[in-house]
């Protein structure tokens, strides 16, 4: 389980050589975006059109953040269920999308997506929101404002702590760590 | 007759949720403490680090311990001999949830319609409220801040009496198992024993929000509070779900009366931020 410092976006050869088990302090951009957003953004494509922020080659934290009080870059910002856009998640990898930012499983489309295009699912953790909102430095609405929290928004991070979760190689922590430490 | 101003009852609640979303309780942040010092994983220790720093955080910024600061739940016991005066009850109510969640940097993360439009209401409410007339002329309020990633874990048994003591354990334990790192553990585990299959269910959510330092008075149930928890935490799930033993801090049970044919049981799932607040007007 090795430790890395990566800066975004997530290059071919990051996204190959990261492992399930990996902690890795994320620099630079990614996008947010949660149920409604993919939801949009699904639609746009099964209509044609144009998507209103490039997905290829991007990350994605799955995150609503609380608003941002005074002094703050952004209010805290902890990850989100994932499986709630897996049913979206699979064309944006097909897209280019490199990396994603949840909690929680994926289902077997999704594993399936990233082992075939590349891409990699990182764990942050869930209720730390106070704690990982200190490495997000700036914050804007991207698209969707009318959504809210719920809008796709762009960070600007700095040293954010994340666990690879999945790899583009069938690594899932969530079996191995469970195996290793239970008794039934 | 004691007459109360509905405008003491917006203070109150507005006081509890901005309390309850910056400020986990002792109980909940001790057990944390102790699972941290019995952990075997390292990283699930390095996990539960981060969650106590979380708190800490959280508790001296005066930020929400977590971005999903919950529909707002109360449970309202209220005097038979009070009065409410100066405006209506459920406004009341509604008005300092607004209050809290505007003021207090907290999402809104309500939606007025759940199947169609889903546009959030934009100020977390309409509240969940619950209320309950009991004797005297006081009015007790409970407060649960309840994040949805656990909720959605949560489910619903419809269990007969052949099932046993056996069937409630399998059904606790398979309803954790089935959730793994999703609800956020560890986890509170609010359980409902008997009454009928909403009762069940309200007595498992008040269950959530039960100190964690307490155990249910009957010996047998409380029994089976420690024994439901140890198979919890035998499961490997861990903290954030990526391994080790501690995937619960708690099982909380509460029974009621039920019906000769049935045993429903209610399981509430509820993350680490397992924040609630009380107090008595």
């Amino acid at each position: 389980m090795a430790e890395y410092r990566i800066t975004l976006p997530l290059t071919d050869a990051d996204v190959e050589k990261l492992r399930a088990g990996d902690s890795v302090l994320l620099s630079g951009e990614m996008l947010t975006g949660r149920d409604a957003a993919h939801k949009r953004l699904i639609a746009l494509l099964d209509e044609g059109r144009e998507l209103p922020v490039e997905i290829r080659g991007q990350t994605i934290y799955y995150v609503g953040p609380a608003p941002a009080s005074p002094g703050h870059a952004v209010g805290s910002a902890g990850p989100t269920t994932s499986y709630r856009m897996d049913a979206y998640t699979p064309r944006l990898i097909e897209m280019g999308l490199k990396g994603m930012i949840g909690k929680g499983m994926r289902n077997e489309q999704v594993r399936r997506a990233m082992q075939q295009y590349g891409a990699v699912y990182f764990g942050a953790v869930g209720g730390a929101a106070a704690l990982i909102a200190k490495s997000i430095r700036e914050s804007r609405v991207l698209a969707y404002p009318d959504l809210g929290t719920e809008a796709i928004h762009l960070f600007r991070v700095e040293d954010f702590p994340v666990i690879v979760l999945m790899d583009a190689h069938g690594g899932n922590l969530y079996e191995q760590g469970p195996r290793e430490f239970g008794e039934e | 007759m004691r007459e109360i101003q509905v405008a003491e009852l917006t203070a109150g609640v507005r006081e509890l949720f901005l309390k309850a979303n910056y400020e986990i309780g002792p109980d909940v942040e001790e057990a944390v403490c102790r699972a941290c010092r019995e952990e075997k994983s390292p990283v699930g220790r390095d996990v539960l680090c981060q969650i106590r720093e979380n708190y800490r955080i959280a508790r001296e910024e005066r930020v929400a311990i977590c971005q999903d600061t919950g529909m707002a739940v109360l449970f309202m016991d209220i005097g038979q001999d009070v009065h409410f005066t100066g405006g209506d009850f459920e406004a009341a109510v509604n008005e300092g949830v607004r209050q809290a969640y505007a003021e207090g940097y907290l999402r809104k993360s309500v939606v007025q319609d759940p199947l169609f439009d889903r546009i959030n209401t934009r100020d977390n409410t309409p509240a969940v409220i619950h209320t309950r007339i009991v004797p005297g002329d006081r009015v007790h309020i409970l407060v649960t801040a309840k994040g949805f990633g656990s909720e959605n874990m949560s489910a619903v048994k419809m269990l007969v009496a052949a099932d046993g003591e056996q069937g409630v354990l399998d059904f606790i334990v398979d309803t954790v198992r089935k959730a793994g790192p999703n609800p956020c553990p560890p986890v509170v585990v609010g359980v409902g024993i008997g009454g009928t299959m909403e009762q069940a269910a309200l007595m498992a959510k008040k269950m959530t929000a039960r100190p964690l330092d307490t155990w249910n008075k009957d010996p047998r149930y409380r029994a089976l509070e420690e024994k439901a928890l140890a198979a919890i935490n035998r499961l490997g799930i861990g903290p954030a779900g990526i391994g080790g033993n501690t995937t619960a801090l708690k099982v909380n049970i509460d029974f009621a009366p039920t019906h000769i044919a049935g045993m429903p049981v209610a399981v509430n799932m509820c993350c680490h931020a397992a924040r609630h607040g009380e107090m008595t007007l």
